[in-house]
């Protein structure tokens, strides 16, 4: 033990080369073994093939669509003639900010519930209500469009509408904000709780005042994914929202978001280079939505 | 005063925390209230194993078979060419990737997870679809297309989930390996990998639930023939892609034999998602 100690105290400065391994050490293992460089190579252009297939599609799409952005594309009223896409991204600006005014107050208090008030025990209810969020987590949007289709829009007779399509999205990311908020909660140390309780403060006070704050980053973040989702869906609002390509005159009146409105465009086969140009904007705003999201979450790992 | 404001919500949180069992009862009630009726008019083995999908025909016919197995083979092939890049970029982002270079990969990742479908939709239409029309001729909606783009599209999934348990393997194995002279590759792909099965898997069930569910991409590059299928190169309808396109017209006993299919779907995922899910438990323990 004392000679081990000695040994780490000496001078080791001068002895080069014992756990250092070169480049060129490493070429040669590679000739020697053959199946571990066949493997190397193969996750190397796995890894190649995703990432230049990310940038290959963002290029892509950039590239062959900007040039088509042009004025007529942000009309105020659409028409066969400019297929204007200003309507509809006016409806996923209301789409995304109602779904949010449900499904954040939903998500937040359920991971509320989950880590400040079930405790560390496993009781029957807190382990449903995990199965039933990972199972919600998995069920396709095509699943959450007819189920919309036959609750809001059929049964509560609501219609192809705003709203409809609204309540869906906010079933639809519910799981998600739920699951970043839960995380970004439990990650909030107890020393906080503890010092909140110590100063006489309630436990009311100290989810609101001390834990919320704290874990502000990591929920918004999840929120921030969330309209990411939101923006991006189709399928789930087709038989919800309706595809009406006008500004909606109340909530309860059809209108399709950008991305409903880009399949349209795609799927009518007239308006090749318009969808070229929505589909910029719609990858541009996904683009900024989720850059955002990571790096909030990136800052919060940082502190 | 105070302790009813804290007892009430309380109650508050609680309530909330009920909503996400309330929308998996609602779902699963309407899905069923609405689909299994159609089933047992159309009678089970004819709606499921009938090859003949004709809605609109003086006796019409409803058999989904041709939509599960267009189902199946897109998926299958999604996972052929999806799983291995998959685990192999995983493999590399946790083992090979410097830390500067993961900061950034990390991200893109996401971002790949981030596209909307239909914009994948769109890039398969404009890319995919005509290079498999120039190559084998034919127009390019295909079995293989949709393989191609589903393929791309659950790579996220799959590196996501296969990183954290590749991660989550004690350093102490690779360590160990290391010391009795394997190399960095023979470590990962024979005690790491190995180590990391359960995780893995659930990654790879959870991919293949994406693609199975996925709807606008796959209608958007498919040909949605609904005929059987009837090779790589030719067309073919999924479960998904048969709601979506005649949902719009539907009625009476065609309405509810889409919805059926919808049940259909569901539950595949439901045992998708229940596999996935045991899974990662096992890879917890």
């Amino acid at each position: 033990m004392a000679e081990a100690k000695v040994n780490s105290m000496t001078d080791t400065s001068g002895i080069k080369g014992i756990n250092t391994i070169t480049a060129a050490d490493k070429m040669r293992s590679y000739f020697k073994k053959p199946f571990s460089m066949i493997a190397m190579l193969c996750v190397m252009l796995a890894a190649l093939f995703t990432f230049t297939m990310l940038i290959f599609i963002i290029c892509y799409i950039l590239i062959r669509g900007v040039p088509h952005i042009t004025p007529s594309l942000f009309a105020w009223e659409y028409n066969t003639e400019n297929v204007s896409m200003l309507p509809s991204v006016i409806n996923t600006v209301i789409m995304t900010v109602i779904s949010l005014i449900i499904a954040i107050p939903l998500g937040l208090f359920t991971a509320i519930y989950l880590v400040e008030y079930s405790g560390k025990n496993n009781s029957k209810i807190v382990q449903v209500i995990r199965l039933t969020t990972e199972t919600l987590s998995g069920i396709p949007s095509i699943i959450y469009g007819l189920f919309g289709m036959l609750f809001f829009v059929t049964y509560l007779k609501w219609g192809y509408s705003i709203l409809a399509g609204a309540l869906t999205m906010s079933i639809m990311v519910l799981p998600l904000i739920m699951r970043t908020a839960e995380e970004a909660l439990l990650a909030v140390s107890d020393s906080f709780r503890e010092a909140s309780f110590g100063l006489g403060a309630g436990k009311l006070r100290t989810i609101f005042r001390i834990v919320l704050p704290a874990a502000m980053p990591g929920i918004s973040s999840g929120i921030i994914l969330a309209i990411g989702r939101i923006v991006g869906e189709t399928a789930a609002l087709m038989y919800t929202a309706g595809t009406v390509a006008n500004i909606p005159t109340s909530l309860m009146s059809s209108g399709r978001t950008l991305a409903l409105h880009m399949y349209a465009l795609s799927s009518e086969g007239l308006y090749e280079n318009q969808a070229y140009a929505t589909a910029v904007v719609l990858l541009v705003l996904v683009l900024i939505i989720n850059m955002t999201s990571s790096y909030i979450a990136r800052r919060l790992t940082k502190s | 005063m105070k302790n009813i404001l804290e007892k009430g919500m309380r109650v508050i949180f609680f309530i909330a925390a009920i909503a996400s069992i309330i929308a998996v009862f609602l779902i699963c009630l309407f899905l069923f209230a609405n689909g299994i009726p159609a089933i047992g008019k159309i009678g089970i083995f004819s709606f499921l194993l009938g090859t003949k999908w004709a809605p609109t025909n003086v006796p019409a016919s409803f058999g989904i078979f041709p939509m599960i197995l267009g189902s199946i083979y897109v998926t299958a092939g999604a996972v052929i060419i999806g799983v291995p890049i998959g685990i192999l970029t995983s493999v590399f982002m946790a083992k090979y990737c410097p830390k500067g270079i993961y900061k950034v990969l990390k991200p893109a990742t996401e971002l790949l997870a981030g596209i909307p479908s239909v914009v994948y939709g769109f890039f398969g239409l404009v890319v995919i679809v005509p290079i498999i029309r120039s190559v084998f001729g034919g127009t390019g909606n295909s079995i293989l297309a949709a393989s191609i783009l589903l393929g791309i599209m659950i790579l996220p999934t799959i590196i996501g989930v296969s990183e954290s348990a590749i991660r989550s393997v004690p350093a102490s194995y690779y360590e160990g390996s290391l010391a009795l002279g394997a190399t960095h590759e023979r470590t990962i792909f024979r005690v790491i990998l190995p180590s990391a099965k359960s995780g893995i898997m659930a990654g790879v069930v959870l991919g293949i639930g994406r693609a199975i569910g996925e709807t606008m991409a796959v209608i958007m590059v498919a040909g949605n023939q609904a005929r059987m299928p009837a090779g790589l190169m030719k067309g073919i309808r999924t479960l998904t892609a048969n709601i979506v396109i005649e949902m719009g017209y539907a009625a009476e006993l065609h309405r509810e034999a889409l919805i059926a299919t919808g049940v259909v779907l569901f539950v595949f995922i439901l045992i998708i998602n229940i596999t996935s899910i045991l899974l990662r438990r096992k890879g917890n323990e």
